[in-house]
């Protein structure tokens, strides 16, 4: 009613699902032309208020208002109308259909008109100053892309606040640069951003506000500025963690897995590396560099075209995962729900899967054992669930990735490669994660990890490996004196700024 | 899960065979639908009535007189036997139309004989005849005396139904397998015709019916194998060749069908010897014998399911297939066997059935599989794979088998039951749908 009022008002939001009480009390701002951050663990109810901004779900009590006029959103479509669009973390598209395809769908006229959607397709694009294939189907695009294809649908509805739910999850950080300019440049025309994020980078460097949730309360609400990184982590997690990545104290060892000239063929180049017993090698890149692709061809998911692999000096012959988990190595995969669990089965189930053969006396699994030997593991790596028979699916993501550390541990690894550890899993939980890899080359394991974030790979290597297009294209020995942007510089290709060393020489 | 609490258990099992209490509630409803006053006959009926005439008078003159089925017949030989054994003079027999009972009496009053009771049974007790005579002389009249029993719930009714379901609730075991891997099997109807013609053309080859067991023994390998072979086939095409099941069960499907009216020549075979029932027809314990095979079929299943590191594979192929491959799992072995145990449990079927009916068929198990992939999702697994409980699958089966007795003893029209078996069909997977919404949280 008054000029002032806010894009976007919430006021005493509550939502309580059977047993759990998500939001208590919540009341957001959004204005026009801002970003407010909002952050929490996962479980603090972020998703929950998501849904109710996008009239997926009803709030038990309190109000939305926009410019300053009640609003009720009984079904999605209500606030897609009143120009709430929503970008959810596992995106929206239909894998078949092109770009331009999937922007009009469900809103085409009843004659296509191919040259009109076309049209609109491309100034849209322009205005987000990407360029993306028009045509091809978009299970075909790069995850960057989808991404666009999704802001562009938004704005084809002439969205008015954007609800963005990590975004960055599966981005490169060159693409997040982009996206993050691309961001910046709406709010430049008007439009609200809500934007929801683990990553506290990028909330500090790109929200005017940041709202924290926890366990469905609101902690804070403040300018950005009134924030430092470590207050922000304390709100979030509710205790003090002193260093975000646990220092570490272990002798290495001896090599114990090495890998020589590992190539396959439009995926992996000629990639040679050592990793000692007692070492957290990093491996990082931009996506498509090979990474995931490298480690999957060391763990026997996908064949090598050429290229041997080396277990403490011995050949080793790995045809298939199974191979390569008798050898006890063990691949920790960087898409949990569709690599990693079997969602409808119980976590005990999921966590004597990989070992089950030695869990069988007499032809019958041992269920006294197993259960024993679960409840160990629980203990020790804090699993928080309800009972052992509670379903995989229903876990928290850092509780699924503690179950998933806890069926490979159970394999007696030796060998621990991760795949993005640390991926959609919340700070404190984060936390946990990394004390454990360290108690991990504590015992003597040799770990691999994969890792989009430069900082991660920065703060929890000894060495660090960077690719680039399929082979190492640089080696970081000097870990705390490397910055993030010599990461990058590597593995954006360009190879001459930073000492290289030769990656053979540690083998 | 050996630790849980009680209550936690009684949780499990009600969430997880919530079906049994839908069947047991069915067979509530049919009990009472199907509630009427129930008559003994026969040799049973007999001895009934000439206890209560002995008991009487031991020296009692008596007619007999009954109707005309071999029931009846039975009275009647059953009735005189036990009087004339107890001391009583049995005057006459009549079993036939209610005239002849009235010709006999009148014969034996008109030679002056004065009867002391009259046993007739349930039938003829309804007969008006008797009220044209003096009934100083006709004697007291003594029938055996009815109650009141659920036509449903009598024995011989409830081992039919059970011998009936044997046959899809085999085939169903192996189908209950193949769908929580995520895959399907539409080839068990024709691979049951495949079995029993090829049993049939090889005892017919080794001697017909004057075939030893020897030959018998030789027929079922081949029966089965043939079957076995079909499942490897699936298996290799869905693991190998990646086709998808459908497709590959599909078009077996029509093969076996061809295959089973070529070998048989289009027609059935019946040159098999007379032991070739033994197991269709055969009973143990009073139990028809396929209903044994079922119950012993279905506990082995049962365990390997759940106790066996098989069984776990099995689960995780279908809930997850790569993540079950990056765990070690041999998930080509897994889909492999479990198609294979579904084409032998076909064939099995097709045995039993081929053994009930004394030949071998190209035309038997028409639409089995439908029977059978509805017996398995009525048992509440998903199509999508990964879930599902052999136990569930029986109920599944039998829940079905039910409905359809009970429709046939309320003489429902055959139209009218596939009607309510479709929505019966669909209402169980609807209900199964809530549960799992509801269990799932939001």
């Amino acid at each position: 009613m008054t000029a002032a009022s806010a894009l976007l008002q919430a006021s005493g939001i509550s939502k309580s699902f059977p047993g759990v009480r998500a939001l208590d009390d919540v009341s957001l701002e959004v204005h026009a032309g801002q970003i407010l951050g909002l952050v929490g663990e996962n479980g603090a109810g972020k998703s929950t208020l998501i849904r109710i901004l996008a009239g997926a779900s009803q709030p038990d009590s309190g109000r939305l208002a926009m410019d300053g006029r009640f609003v009720e959103f009984r079904e999605p479509v209500a606030a897609m109308r009143a120009g709430v669009g929503v970008i959810y973390q596992e995106f929206n598209l239909i894998p078949a259909l092109s770009a331009v395809e999937n922007l009009f769908l469900g809103r085409e006229s009843w004659r296509l008109e191919h040259r009109h959607e076309r049209l609109r397709a491309e100034e849209i694009f322009q205005r987000l100053g990407v360029s993306v294939p028009l045509d091809a189907p978009c299970r075909a695009m790069s995850v960057a892309h989808q991404q666009i294809v999704e802001i562009a649908r938004a704005l084809l509805f002439d969205v008015r606040l954007l609800v963005m739910d990590e975004p960055t999850a599966a981005l490169t950080p060159r693409e997040v640069e982009n996206l993050m300019n691309i961001v910046r440049e709406l709010t430049v025309r008007g439009i609200g951003i809500l934007y929801v994020s683990h990553r506290l980078n990028e909330v500090f460097e790109l929200c005017d506000t940041i709202a924290v949730l926890r366990d469905g309360c609101q902690i804070a609400t403040r300018p950005t500025a009134e924030f430092s990184r470590e207050s922000l982590i304390e709100m979030i997690v509710g205790r003090t963690i002193l260093h975000e990545y646990p220092g570490r104290d272990v002798k290495l060892g001896n090599v114990h897995l090495s890998v020589h000239g590992l190539t396959r063929h439009g995926a992996v180049n000629d990639v040679s590396f050592g990793v000692r017993s007692g070492e957290v090698l990093g491996i990082t890149g931009l996506v498509g560099a090979g990474r995931t692709e490298l480690v999957r061809l060391i763990f026997g998911a996908d064949r090598p075209d050429a290229g041997t692999i080396q277990l403490d000096g011995q050949p080793l012959e790995v045809s298939c995962p199974q191979d390569a988990i008798r050898s006890g190595i063990c691949l920790l995969t960087e898409d949990r729900k569709n690599e990693g669990l079997i969602p409808g089965r119980s976590v005990q189930e999921n966590f004597s899967l990989a070992s089950l053969p030695t869990f069988v006396r007499k032809g019958f699994i041992d269920s006294r054992k197993e259960y024993a030997s679960f409840s160990a593991y629980v203990a020790s790596l804090q699993i928080r669930i309800s009972s052992h028979g509670q379903m995989a699916s229903s876990l928290s993501g850092g509780n699924q990735q503690k179950v998933l550390l806890a069926r490979w541990l159970e394999c007696q690894a030796s060998v621990v490669i991760f795949d993005e550890p640390t991926r959609g899993i919340d700070v404190g939980a984060r936390h946990e994660i990394y004390q454990l890899m360290n108690s991990l080359v504590a015992d003597g394991h040799a770990i691999v990890m994969v890792t989009s974030e430069l900082p991660e790979a920065l703060g929890m290597s000894d060495r660090v490996l960077v690719m680039h297009e399929g082979r190492i294209a640089g080696e970081v020995t000097d870990v705390r004196r490397a910055t993030p942007e010599q990461l990058m510089t590597l593995a954006i290709g360009n190879t001459s700024s930073i000492t290289k060393s030769s990656a053979q020489a540690e083998c | 899960m050996t630790v849980n609490q009680p209550s936690h258990h009684l949780q499990r099992f009600i969430s997880s065979y919530g079906m049994v209490f839908v069947l047991l509630l069915l067979m509530l409803l049919f009990t009472i639908l199907t509630w009427k006053e129930q008559t003994p006959g026969g040799t049973e009926a007999g001895h009934q009535v000439a206890e209560t005439i002995l008991a009487l008078n031991d020296q009692a003159i008596v007619v007999v007189a009954a109707g005309t089925s071999t029931v009846e017949h039975a009275f009647v030989r059953a009735a005189q036997e036990r009087l004339s054994a107890g001391g009583a003079t049995v005057v006459k027999t009549v079993a036939g139309q209610p005239s002849d009972a009235r010709r006999a009496i009148k014969e034996t009053l008109d030679n002056n004989i004065t009867l002391t009771h009259l046993a007739v049974s349930g039938t003829a007790d309804r007969w008006t005849v008797f009220d044209h005579f003096d009934v100083s002389r006709l004697g007291q009249r003594v029938a055996p005396s009815s109650y009141s029993w659920p036509v449903f719930a009598q024995k011989n009714n409830l081992l039919s139904v059970a011998d009936q379901t044997a046959i899809y609730a085999v085939i169903a075991v192996g189908m209950t397998m193949v769908i929580i891997t995520g895959g399907i099997d539409l080839s068990v109807g024709s691979l049951v015709a495949l079995a029993s013609v090829m049993a049939a053309v090889v005892v017919r080859a080794m001697g017909g019916m004057d075939a030893g067991t020897g030959a018998i023994l030789v027929a079922v390998a081949a029966g089965l194998g043939v079957c076995s072979a079909a499942g490897a086939f699936h298996g290799v095409m869905v693991t190998q060749f990646r086709i998808p099941p459908f497709i590959v069960s599909l078009s077996m499907m029509m093969m076996a069908r061809g295959l089973a009216y070529l070998l048989a020549e289009g027609e059935s075979i019946s040159a098999v010897p007379r032991s070739w029932t033994a197991i269709g027809n055969g009973k143990a314990l009073g139990i028809p014998v396929p209903v044994l095979m079922m119950i012993a079929l279905y506990i082995v299943a049962h365990v390997v399911m759940t106790q066996t590191a098989f069984g776990r594979y099995v689960y995780a192929v279908g809930g997850n297939q790569e993540a079950a491959r990056l765990c070690g799992v041999p998930v080509r072995r897994v889909l492999l066997t479990v198609y294979i145990i579904c084409g032998t449990l076909a064939g099995v079927g097709g045995l039993i059935l081929s053994s009930k009916l004394n030949t071998g068929d190209p035309k038997l198990g028409h639409m089995y599989e439908l029977e059978v992939i509805a017996a398995v999702v009525v048992g509440g697994t998903s199509l999508m794979g990964g879930e599902g409980r052999i136990l569930g699958t029986l109920i599944g089966a039998f829940i079905i088998a039910v409905i359809k007795n009970g429709m046939n003893l309320l003489n429902v029209g055959a139209f009218e039951q596939d009607i309510i078996l479709g929505a019966v069909l669909l209402t169980a997977v609807l209900l199964d749908n809530i549960k799992r919404q509801r269990s799932d949280g939001r």
